[in-house]
């Protein structure tokens, strides 16, 4: 079963979320670079699927060459493969992104199709919920989104979403595209060998040229936020009355 | 007025809520058309076909897809929901057209729309330009209060033709779980961090929970340590609550926290670190280690309770 996943790096905000001068980027001068945690689950749903089935993982990634850390870290819990499309950093539209990563996608499947791709369901800084669906009709494939559970069998993905109050069944012929959400698994963290392997395995990287999206980031900005003043109930043990006080005012009890 | 098409969803003709707010947010920009499955009441299209009795996202968007190019609106909107994202990614790759995810505010300008949408789950806003022959965007929950739009009062029926590709992707079974209180319908919150310590730890989260029914939750932290399962977990990539106290217990209260339990109407942290986010931005907080004062506050509740 060879399996591709899609991730993106994006910066880990702490707090608050500081943005660069010209307000059209997250200042990450101070922050470390991480995938989205749906992503992160999707790459070890991935690996699970292989050390299931057998096969391979290869990860995919859409952004600067730093990006190369993102795609190590899959490789160091058990990717077997990595691909950089690397651009200049700026920010793509999801039309844009989608179409430079269907293209790849479609060059390496000259070989041998992927039998599942994966997503996260939506990226961790842009949001926009469409990257994966738009792959999938470009390769003509199935594809279901904001999936908790996946098991492959006998060609075919069945795949969980929750709802309200259970979840809904898919089930999609392979090669199929599924979205999945964190939750689905609890990611592994990379083994010492596996790090070191990483470090020094090889990544296929070619550039990718942006072709300008109609959907075009002018500004970010901070949502405005009430300045709350905290009313300190007390310290330590000694606070409980207070604390029952304002469950009773709340109407708690 | 140009015209918008608004694909709204419903409960057995109960049209959700999030769908009312995007119907508002097209009024304020056009002239309003319905588009559902099935009827809902709310006039305008009503997209009849025996392959859509139960939820099939690219069968929904290619209906959408003959409905736009019959009728050739202006733009097409939906709720940003899990389903009105889906369908309407699948619209935008059926059309290859642009597609702006969870907008809160759309300003028409000459031939393009100024848009101010969502990203980071909330944390952060971006204004930006879709220029594009239709527009297509969804609206994110909660940005406009659903006031009345004038839809018309009788739909028209319209019949798309479908094959079996476009079902592939359906609905084959449904399970539904009975839960009593759960995070986004209790009162209360009792959710637990990093200084909770261990899965052992919550067990004095559980018996406060319990006293006042509330239920309870947790941060990612909690979760990839093992110590609580994924459904607990409150914030970006977890479930957005709204109670009427957040107890937030050893939590540091980084952003993407937040944006899940931001409209809690109040919050109380609990946490040794005056300085901590989470506690300067709260309502009311109690200093110090988290496990005697909860002990303590469970046994005031029991205390007055038994009085
Ligand atoms: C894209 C993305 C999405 C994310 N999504 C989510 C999400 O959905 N939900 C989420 O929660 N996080 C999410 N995170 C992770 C988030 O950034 C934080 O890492 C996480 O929320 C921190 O959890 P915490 O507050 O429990 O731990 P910490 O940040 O380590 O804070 C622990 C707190 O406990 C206090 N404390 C320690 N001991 C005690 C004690 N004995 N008594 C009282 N207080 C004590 C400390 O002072 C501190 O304030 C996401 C991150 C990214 C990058
Ligand atoms: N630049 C990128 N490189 C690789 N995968 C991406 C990129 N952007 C988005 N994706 C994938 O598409 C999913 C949905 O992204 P989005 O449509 O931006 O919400 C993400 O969770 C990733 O799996």
């Amino acid at each position: 079963m060879k399996t591709l996943v899609c991730v993106k790096r994006v910066p880990a905000p702490g707090a608050r979320i500081n943005l660069t001068p010209d307000e059209r980027a997250v200042d990450a001068r101070h922050l470390s670079f991480t995938v989205s945690p749906h992503e992160e689950c999707a790459v070890e749903e991935a690996i699970r699927l292989k050390e299931k089935h057998g096969g391979t993982v290869t990860v995919m990634t859409l952004g600067p060459v730093d990006a190369e850390e993102q795609l190590r870290y899959a490789m160091s819990v058990g990717a077997d493969n990595a691909v950089l499309l690397s651009t200049d950093g700026s920010d793509w539209d999801p039309q844009a992104t989608a179409a430079a990563l269907s293209t790849r996608i479609s060059d390496i499947e000259r070989d041998e199709v992927f039998d599942l791709i994966l997503f996260g369901n939506e990226s961790a800084d842009s949001g926009g919920y469409q990257v994966g669906i738009r792959i999938a009709h470009a390769l003509g494939r199935p594809v279901i989104s904001g999936i908790k559970g996946i098991d492959v069998n006998a060609g075919t993905v069945t795949a969980r979403r929750e709802t309200g109050s259970g979840f809904e069944v898919y089930q999609l012929p392979l090669p199929a595209v599924v979205a999945v959400k964190e939750g689905i698994n609890l990611p592994r963290y990379p083994t010492l060998p596996g790090r070191l392997r990483a470090k020094k395995a090889e990544i296929m990287s070619a550039p990718a040229f942006a072709t300008p999206g109609g959907l075009v980031m002018d500004r970010l900005f901070t949502p405005s936020e009430e300045k709350s003043v905290t009313s300190i109930l007390g310290h330590g043990p000694e606070a409980a009355p207070a604390v029952v006080d304002l469950f009773v005012e709340l109407g708690l009890m | 007025m140009s015209r918008v098409l608004v694909f709204v969803e419903h409960d057995d003709g109960l049209v959700t809520e999030t769908s009312l707010q995007a119907l508002t947010i097209a009024g304020s920009i056009g002239d309003v058309e319905a588009v559902s499955v099935g009827s809902c009441g709310v006039g305008g299209w009503q997209i009849e076909h025996p392959m859509l009795s139960d939820y099939a996202p690219f069968a929904i968007a290619e209906s959408l897809a003959q409905l736009v190019g019959a009728e050739m609106p202006a733009a097409v909107l939906a709720g940003g929901t899990e389903r009105g994202n889906e369908v309407m990614a699948h619209l935008a790759a059926l059309l290859d057209l642009p597609l702006a995810a969870n907008v809160t505010r759309i300003v028409p300008s000459g031939e393009d729309w100024n848009l101010t949408r969502v990203r980071w789950g909330g944390s952060l806003l971006e204004e930006c330009t879709l220029s594009a022959f239709i527009k297509l965007a969804t609206v994110s929950p909660h940005s406009v209060t659903a006031t009345a739009y004038g839809a018309a009062a009788s739909a028209t029926v319209f019949s798309p033709e479908l094959t079996e590709a476009h079902v592939t992707t359906r609905v084959t079974e449904r399970v539904t779980l009975t839960e009593g209180l759960t995070l986004t319908t209790a009162p209360v919150v009792v959710s637990g961090g990093r200084g909770v310590g261990s899965s052992e730890g919550f067990q004095v989260l559980e018996e406060l929970a319990a006293l006042i029914g509330g239920a309870v939750g947790c941060s990612r932290v909690v979760t990839n340590s093992g110590w609580r399962p994924h459904s607990d977990q409150v914030g970006q990539t977890g479930t957005r609550v709204a109670p009427d106290l957040y107890i937030a217990c050893g939590i540091s209260g980084a952003i993407q926290h937040w944006v899940g339990m931001m409209a809690s109407k109040k919050v109380l942290a609990i946490n040794t670190d005056a300085d901590a986010p989470m506690v300067t931005k709260a309502d009311y907080a109690v200093i110090g280690d988290l496990h005697p004062i909860l002990d303590a506050i469970v046994a005031e509740v029991k205390r007055r309770q038994s009085s």
